[in-house]
């Protein structure tokens, strides 16, 4: 065989694989790429959705007062089986901690008590954005329980239940269709994986969220970025979710032709979304390429198995992570037929191998490194030890071998985690959900839940919304962000400042410093979209209250100052949220100083550059004379006036 | 009979009619609002008759409301069928013989997701394929003796229940496990504990605070220890056997006339009062907490005493008691009242006369606290004293349940009231304890310091 970085490197080109920069529209169209987002996104409420904890009171990890430990058993589907997800998390045999805060949860939090009355300030929120998303909004809200067995939420399912069906967003140059949007309780925050423990914190459980689901209308990765961003500025116009951290939460679906819908979860950024998606079908390019290179070398793929062999003798014990003890042990499989697939390509940086080393961490609970294998490009396993496990399975010339350890108990589950995983490279694609990362790749998180996993909430009765209830919402609906695009535009607005001024909801403010304050429409755009950005950038903090910059506005402009000065006074407001408008002037060291005194000033300067000038230009007089005047200028005297003054006073 | 257009009712119906719609057809649904398309479900009975139910093709369900309906038409039709999958319950000889008896609570069952309503999972293939693990535990048999809530198990049911126990015991099970609703379990297990003396073998209740068709469900472990009771127990009495703290951690096995339900939701709810619980169980060992139990035996000798009297009343005290509640009891042909009564064992002056004018026609009438912990005390005040002087009878530190069923059983067997106050004052199954532990009451305020040490280091 060749090399395993050289046999990588030729795969990766063999499928045709090319950084997203290189990548056209046709790229995805010969891929057959298709992609569906699944937009999170917490709603702004004094009290969680189904109990009347307050929402949004975090805690550190190590801050709680008490810690419960569950179990999640899967629950029959109504066809009699086990949903695939179910069986998976099973298998796991996880002990599941919840770490409670006093403050932040209670006994509905963790399942000693059913549900109160669903949370109507939420209600009124989800609404909102369903009618802003032109979704047809349902006539009695039912509450169902999705099942979740990772344990992120201590019930086993998550409540849930549909607003409005068929709605639609208008990007560039398509209108993307939505497919539902409902409303459901938020999930744990994870603290800690590893091994068979996985601790969460209960603070953010049940916390109320809407979840928009598009068809897979985007047929590149730029659309779906595009459509995120598009529903991200819809939902903040609302003004009834939450911005900052993990408020907004992304779900991406891909698929390309040949290939199944991959569900990549949990992306907490939006400009993530296009690496990730490319990756994505470029992993599943290669997984189907597998396939045909497998369906052509095993004849019969039903009667296909590994050969597994305990060697724990033949190894060191506590190679790769495992615990050195009594309990250790190390098992070699071969692989039939996979020769030149474990080091095959997969995603920059990734190879098959790594699929199968994904599911041992997630299912068999065996941390990473939790494998070795025959195309490791640096075998952990010494000379001694692949002669060992040579002589154990005896490989033939096209089969491939991997080398496992780990606690006894977990290798019943690791053995049957490899067969399983094998099995599907003869299919192509499993249907799975995938973590992202930050370089855009995905690892394995667990298998794509079936549709069997909803069922009617046995503790919620169903809630009426009645045509009247939806009337007064749709008064209270902002323009559509589309017209929103428009008119900045109109305005001439340099686009720089949209995502900011369309993600913090700014618009509003916007046109009523241009219509209301009469601000020159550019003036008033960049001092929102650049200076507030800076400001709230440098100083850390967002603008609470944004009357204030309506005020700062009237103050300047009642004493008569020239609108320049806001571009100092500006950060200073967002810098002492608390301070008087007038100390924040004081603070600044501004004094009023009639137009003609500061102009008298400027032959004096003149006097003074002209003895330590060291050329002969005369733009650096200018900036020199107005770096001078300017604390005193700004505020007093329009600066396009002033340098037009010290330039045609030039002597 | 087969209603196609199960639960809906009224105007609801009538719209289905006149569209010719029916439950489980795939329909298309013209509104105001919008095109719906979804399989239509039966409707609850209970809710409005305005909407119709449709299950959309991600899973979820929505109601539509037929005043927004323009149109529908139906365009397939799917009905669902729902089976619990039966898989045959591996036996072996070196297992013990555990025998179930369902009384129809849902110590397993699975919803159906269609439909929301909830099946019953009993038989041992029904059950092991929900909980495989018991097939580790012992050979199971079942027999459903009857499908009530908890909350309608009656005098009736306690001797039905009473005597297939003997039946079963005299048939040679190793172990016996009664699923039961938690509601009212703690009831039945007081009957239970009377009626069945001496018994050979464990009887362990069991049930389950969340149903079992969610993922955090304690009806499996709940099953998995109360089968582990019943196989290998060496405590043979009538237990209850529930989650010891709600964690996933332990179950505890409580003696039937000392536990009680003390919390609506919980899945800790069960509490042993007055007393430490008898043992703890988790899925492979029981590790006895009390040293004084009735041991399990080999001879089959036990004594069914499946008797109630069931005009037999527990009056929950409150001041301002007006006298005619007891009156009312008196008239209505009742023969004993047990009274839960304010701190030591206490009720007001004015229902005296009707203690007199009761007591006087016969009735016996017994005194139990509402404090539920402690005993009952009538020489410490007046109050008391008067109280006995006319009759009422102290009942020890007997739960208020346990005191009502002990003295319908008490009555079911002879009129002789001297002869029912013998019983009623003779411990037969711990209802009525010598001395009360130090540890046997242990209601912890949350807040303080040390408290909140234990809370978070220890699962609960």
């Amino acid at each position: 065989m060749k090399e395993p970085a050289n046999n990588t490197a030729a795969t990766r080109s063999s499928i045709g694989y090319l950084p997203r920069r290189d990548a056209t529209p046709d790229t995805y169209k010969t891929l057959g790429f298709k992609c569906g987002l699944e937009i999170h996104q917490q709603l702004k409420t004094e009290k969680k959705l189904f109990c009347r904890c307050p929402a949004g009171l975090y805690q550190k990890p190590d801050d709680y007062n008490a810690e419960l430990l569950r179990h999640m058993r899967p629950t029959l589907s109504e066809l009699g089986e086990y949903d695939g997800t179910a069986l998976m998390e099973f298998k796991t045999r996880k002990n599941i901690f919840y770490r409670v805060k006093n403050e932040s949860a209670c006994t509905y939090d963790f399942d000693d008590t059913p549900p109160f009355v669903l949370n109507r300030e939420a209600l009124d929120g989800a609404m909102k954005i369903a009618l802003m998303l032109k979704c047809n909004i349902v006539g009695e809200l039912h509450i169902t329980r999705k099942q979740y067995l990772d344990g992120s939420i201590p019930t086993g399912f998550q409540r849930t239940a549909i607003v409005g069906i068929e709605g639609e967003i208008p990007l560039q140059n398509k209108t993307v269709r939505i497919i539902q949007l409902s409303i459901e309780e938020d999930s744990c925050r994870e603290i800690s994986d590893i091994g068979h423990e996985r601790v969460y914190s209960t603070d953010r459980l049940g916390m109320p969220l809407i979840e928009t689901v598009t068809y897979p209308d985007m047929l590149t990765p730029e659309e779906a970025a595009e459509a995120g961003q598009y529903l991200r500025f819809l939902s903040r116009s609302a003004a009834v979710v939450n911005t900052g951290i993990g408020a907004a939460r992304q779900d991406v679906n891909v698929s390309i032709t040949g290939g199944t819908r991959v569900e990549i979860k949990g992306v907490a950024h939006i400009k993530w979304i296009p690496d990730l998606t490319h990756n994505e079908a470029f992993r599943q390019k290669a997984l189907l390429t597998i396939k045909e290179k497998l369906n052509s070398r095993v004849s019969d793929p039903a009667g296909w198995s590994p050969v597994s062999v305990e060697i724990t003798a033949g190894i060191r014990p506590g190679i790769f992570n495992a615990s050195h003890d009594d309990h250790f042990r190390a098992w070699a499989v071969n692989l039939p037929g996979f020769g030149g697939l474990l080091s095959f390509f997969t995603s920059p940086g990734r190879v098959f191998a790594d699929e199968i080393s994904d599911r041992l961490k997630v299912i068999a609970c065996l941390e990473k490194p939790n494998m070795a294998h025959s195309e490791d490009s640096e075998s952990p396993l010494s000379d001694t030890e692949t002669a060992a496990v040579i002589k154990a399975l005896k490989p033939g010339a096209h089969d491939a071998w991997l080398v496992l350890a780990g606690p006894a108990g977990d290798m019943a589950t690791a053995l049957e985690t490899i067969e399983e995983r094998c099995r599907l490279a003869f299919t192509g694609v499993p249907n799975e959900t995938r973590k992202s990362l930050p370089d855009g790749t995905t690892i394995f998180e667990r298998v794509l839940p079936g549709p069997d996993r909803m069922y009617p909430d046995t503790d919620s009765a169903p809630i009426p919304i009645a045509d009247e209830m939806i009337e007064t919402i749709r008064e209270t609906l902002p323009d559509e962000i589309s017209r929103r695009i428009a008119q900045l535009n109109a305005w001439k607005i340099p686009e720089d400042t949209y995502t900011y001024l369309l993600s913090r909801d700014l618009y509003p403010l916007l046109r009523e410093l241009i219509e209301e304050a009469q601000l020159p429409p550019v003036f008033a755009g960049t001092l929102l979209g650049h200076t507030l950005k800076r400001a709230e950038g440098r100083f850390r903090c967002r603008l609470a209250d944004r009357q204030r910059v309506i005020d700062l506005v009237s103050f300047v402009r009642n004493r008569g100052l020239q609108p320049a000065i806001l571009k100092e006074a500006l950060p200073a407001l967002v810098r002492y949220q608390e301070k008087e408008i007038e100390t924040l002037f004081f603070d600044m060291g501004f004094q009023p100083v009639p137009e003609e005194q500061l102009l008298a000033k400027i032959p004096e300067l003149d006097t003074q550059f002209a003895s330590i000038r060291t050329t002969d230009n005369p733009a650096a007089r200018t900036a020199w004379i107005m770096g001078e005047l300017r604390p005193l200028a700004l505020g007093n005297i329009n600066m396009g006036h002033l340098r037009r003054a010290v330039e045609g006073g030039r002597s | 009979m087969n209603d196609v257009l199960k639960g809906y009712k009224g105007r609801a119906r009538k719209t289905l009619e006149s569209f010719s719609i029916r439950v489980w057809s795939e329909a298309e649904v013209d509104t105001t609002r919008g095109r719906f398309e979804g399989i239509i479900l039966p409707r609850s009975e209970n809710d409005d008759d305005i909407h119709i139910v449709l299950k959309l093709a991600t899973g979820y369900n929505i109601g539509i409301d037929i005043n927004t309906i323009t149109g529908m038409k139906e365009v397939g039709y799917k009905e669902a069928h729902y089976k619990i999958p039966e898989k045959e319950f591996p036996t072996s000889p070196e297992k013990p013989n555990v025998k179930l008896l369902g009384t129809g609570g849902t110590i397993a069952s699975r919803l159906d997701y269609r439909t929301g309503a909830v099946i019953p999972a009993f038989s041992p293939g029904e059950l092991y394929g929900a909980v495989p693990e018991l097939a580790d535990i012992c050979n199971l048999t079942t027999e459903k003796l009857f499908a009530v809530f908890s909350e309608n198990m009656g005098p009736k049911q306690y001797i039905e229940l009473a005597k297939a126990i003997g039946e079963q015991i005299e048939n040679g099970i190793d172990g016996i496990m009664i699923g039961h609703g938690t509601d009212t379990m703690h009831h039945t297990a007081g009957a239970l504990s009377f009626m069945i003396q001496n018994s050979p073998v464990p009887i362990v209740m069991v049930g389950s605070q969340r149903s079992s068709d969610r993922p955090s469900s304690d009806a499996a472990l709940n099953l998995i220890h109360a089968a582990t009771a019943a196989a290998h127990s060496d405590i043979a009495e009538v237990m209850v056997c529930m989650f010891g703290p709600t964690s996933d951690e332990y179950g505890l096995l409580h003696r039937g006339t000392r536990v009680r339900k003390m919390h609506s939701s919980y899945r800790s709810t069960f509490r042993t009062l007055g007393d430490i619980p008898l043992a703890t169980v988790t899925r492979d060992k029981i590790t006895p907490l009390h040293q004084n139990y009735n041991k399990r035996r080999k001879d089959r000798e036990v004594a069914v005493r499946a008797v109630f009297e069931e005009k037999v009343a527990l009056v929950y005290y409150y001041p301002n008691m007006q006298p005619d509640i007891i009156d009312s009891l008196v008239e209505n042909g009742y023969r004993g009242i047990v009274i839960a009564g304010t701190g030591l064992g206490h009720v007001n002056k004015p229902v005296y006369p009707a203690i007199e004018r009761a007591t006087a026609a016969g009735v016996t009438i017994y005194m139990t606290v509402q404090t539920l912990w402690g005993f009952v005390h009538m020489f410490v005040y007046d109050t008391g004293r008067d109280l006995m002087a006319k009759g009422i009878i102290p009942a020890e530190n007997m739960l208020p349940e346990v005191a009502y069923v002990k003295l319908g059983w008490a009555l079911g067997q002879t009129d002789d009231l001297k002869e029912v106050e013998r019983i009623m004052l003779t411990p037969i199954s711990g209802e009525i304890t010598e001395r009360e532990p130090y540890n046997g009451y242990l209601v912890y305020q949350g807040g303080i310091p040390e408290i909140e040490a234990f809370l978070k280091t220890v699962h609960r």
